[in-house]
Order: structure tokens, then sequence, then C-alpha cells
């Protein structure tokens, strides 16, 4: 490992954890007002859906590909009807993953 | 976790065939910490972008997990500050979900923080096992990225986001959320994720606080005599 990959990785490692630590250690001290409490419960299903659309919808040339062609938006649909009716992660991932995996197959066999 | 080792595996490689060291992508894994800001940073290196950069970049994308502390301190109020800090070393998106969910599900409890610790554990051996995985394939295999293994990620977070979804302010803040991270897409280092969840989670807080306040239905009228 050369000295500038290591300046990088330590210098990622204090950002990464200058992100994460103080505001845990900060806030962990302090008493949370509830209606803040409150608000924090819906991070999680907002972060979700953030990183979610983008994956399944945008091509990647980050043009909308709302298509049939995009097997990843079928695979995410088949995943999302799966882990609707199941509530089962790893049911939801197979499922996703082989309609996923089928429709590219379809599009490559396809004029 | 399953969903992390595919991406692991993706990171080596390119690390490796993105021209760093196999002890850098290796030790990036283990220092670091951080998968989206890790495959951020071995995209930059391509385009020789300097160092500072890439660390500034590394920042920027990784200010939601002020988000998922802020989440969790509360639950980990008790604590002394040398858990704390192991808590955000290893605070990753897959450890917030995973424990924010337990917590949602069982409620908190004194050894809540073990719960945490496990996953985190396990998820930090995944990461550096996939990595490792990931450095061989990259040597071995051309182009291992081209399999579609990304679409496991997506994936997996549906698998997590639709059985949340029991409520009308929960519903509501992921849509809000959706559609603000595809209007956000083209806005630089995540910064669009920041904005569609801060404003998914305005959103969630209006709507509960609409359903709160409108009309309930009416008492039954108490009588005065027996």
């Amino acid at each position: 490992m050369t000295t500038a990959e290591l300046t990088l990785i330590l210098g990622m490692a204090s950002v990464t954890f200058a992100a994460r630590y103080p505001v845990l250690a900060f806030l962990s001290r302090v008493p949370m007002p509830p209606s803040v409490m409150a608000a924090l419960k819906f991070v999680p299903p907002a972060v979700l859906a953030a990183l979610i659309t983008p994956a399944l919808l945008v091509a990647p040339d980050g043009r909308l590909a709302l298509t049939l062609t995009n097997a990843t938006l079928i695979g995410g649909i088949v995943a999302g009807l799966v882990a609707w009716r199941t509530h089962h992660l790893l049911l939801t991932l197979g499922a996703g993953l082989l309609a996923f995996w089928g429709w590219r197959a379809l599009l490559t066999v396809l004029p | 976790m399953i969903a992390s080792l595919p991406f692991g595996l993706i990171f080596g490689a390119l690390g490796i065939t993105g021209g760093l060291s196999a002890a850098a992508v290796a030790a990036m894994s283990a220092i670091v910490f951080a998968g989206s800001s890790q495959f951020v940073a071995v995209g930059l290196l391509a385009t020789a972008t300097p160092a500072w950069v890439i660390i500034l970049t590394t920042l920027v994308v990784n200010l939601r997990h002020m988000l998922y502390g802020a989440s969790l301190a509360h639950y980990f109020r008790a604590l002394p500050q040398r858990w704390l800090a192991f808590i955000g070393f290893t605070l990753t998106d897959e450890a917030y979900i995973t424990t924010i969910n337990h917590f949602h599900r069982h409620g908190h409890h004194p050894l809540s923080h073990w719960y945490y610790t496990g996953a985190a554990a396990a998820l930090y051996v995944n990461w550096q096992f996939a990595t490792l995985l990931g450095i061989w394939a990259g040597r071995a295999i051309p182009n291992p990225a081209s399999w579609g293994l990304d679409f496991v990620f997506p994936a997996a977070f549906l698998g997590m986001l639709v059985p949340q979804i029991r409520t009308r302010p929960v519903l509501v803040a992921a849509l809000v959320a959706a559609v603000v991270a595809l209007l956000g897409r083209q806005l630089p280092h995540q910064t669009g994720l920041i904005a569609a969840t801060l404003a998914g989670v305005i959103a969630g807080v209006w709507t509960e606080r609409r359903q709160s306040l409108a009309p309930q239905p009416t008492p039954p009228l108490k009588t005065n005599h027996p």
C-alpha cells in the first residue's frame, strides 16, 4: 500500500466517523422532545424509498427508464409484490432476482 | 447481510480493476466501512480525482448517517462513550435499518445495544469477507460487475420497506421521499437522497398531524341518571 493510498483511506475513515459518531454522542446525552422522536420514526421508510426508486427507475445515463426494457424495474415490481404478499425478505430477494434475470435473458433473445 | 455480500464483492473487484492495491482495497473496507462512499471513492480514483476531493465527497455521501445517529440516540442514551464510539464506527445503512426495525417491533430494553452489536459485527465480518472475495474475483474474472448483482440492493430494501407501510403517514413519507429522490437524482453526491429523506419525514409528520386534528368520532353522550 502506498502512502497516498493510506492518506486517502485514513481521511475517508475520519470524515465517515465524524458523520456518524458526534450526533449519536450528543443526542444520547440530551433528552429529545417527543415531537422530534415522533418525526424520527419516518426516517427509515423515507431513506429506503429514496434509495429504491432511483435504483429502479433511473437509467445509467440519468434519464427516467419507465419502460418494459428496464429489467431492473420489472424485477423491482415482482419483488415489491412478493414483499407485500409475504413480508418475507428472502422470498422477496429470490423472486425479484429471478424475475430480473429472466426478463434480462428474454430481452436478449427477442429482436 | 445477504444484500451487502454482492456489493462487497463488486467493490473489491472494482477497486482492483480501478488500480488500487489489494491491501488498499481491503484496508478501505476494514477502516472506512461505508459501502456507498467506498464505491464513489473508487469511481473518483479512476478519473484521477485529488484525494481531498474524494475525502470531502465521502463526508457528503455519509452525511445521512447523522440522521441515523439522531434516530438511534434515544435508544442508546444510557451507554458509555466507548460503546457509542463503537456504534459510531459501525453505523451503516443496513445496521441502522435492522436495528431500528427491531426496536420498533420489540421495543427498547436494557440489552438493546447487544442486538445492535450482533447485527453490526455480522455485517462487518460479511463486508470484509465479500471484499476479499471481490479482490480475488477482480483478478480472476473479467468484468464481474456485469452480472447485474446491483439489483439485489433495491430488491432487499423493498423487502424491508414494504412491511413497514402500515399507516397512512408512513405511506405518504415513503411516496414523497421516492418522488423527491427521482426529482433530485441529478444533484451531486447524494444530496438528493438527503433532501428526499427530509422531505419524506416532513410529509409524514404533516400527515400524522392532520390525522390527529381531523374530527374524531363523537364519544357516546354521558347520561346524568343511572
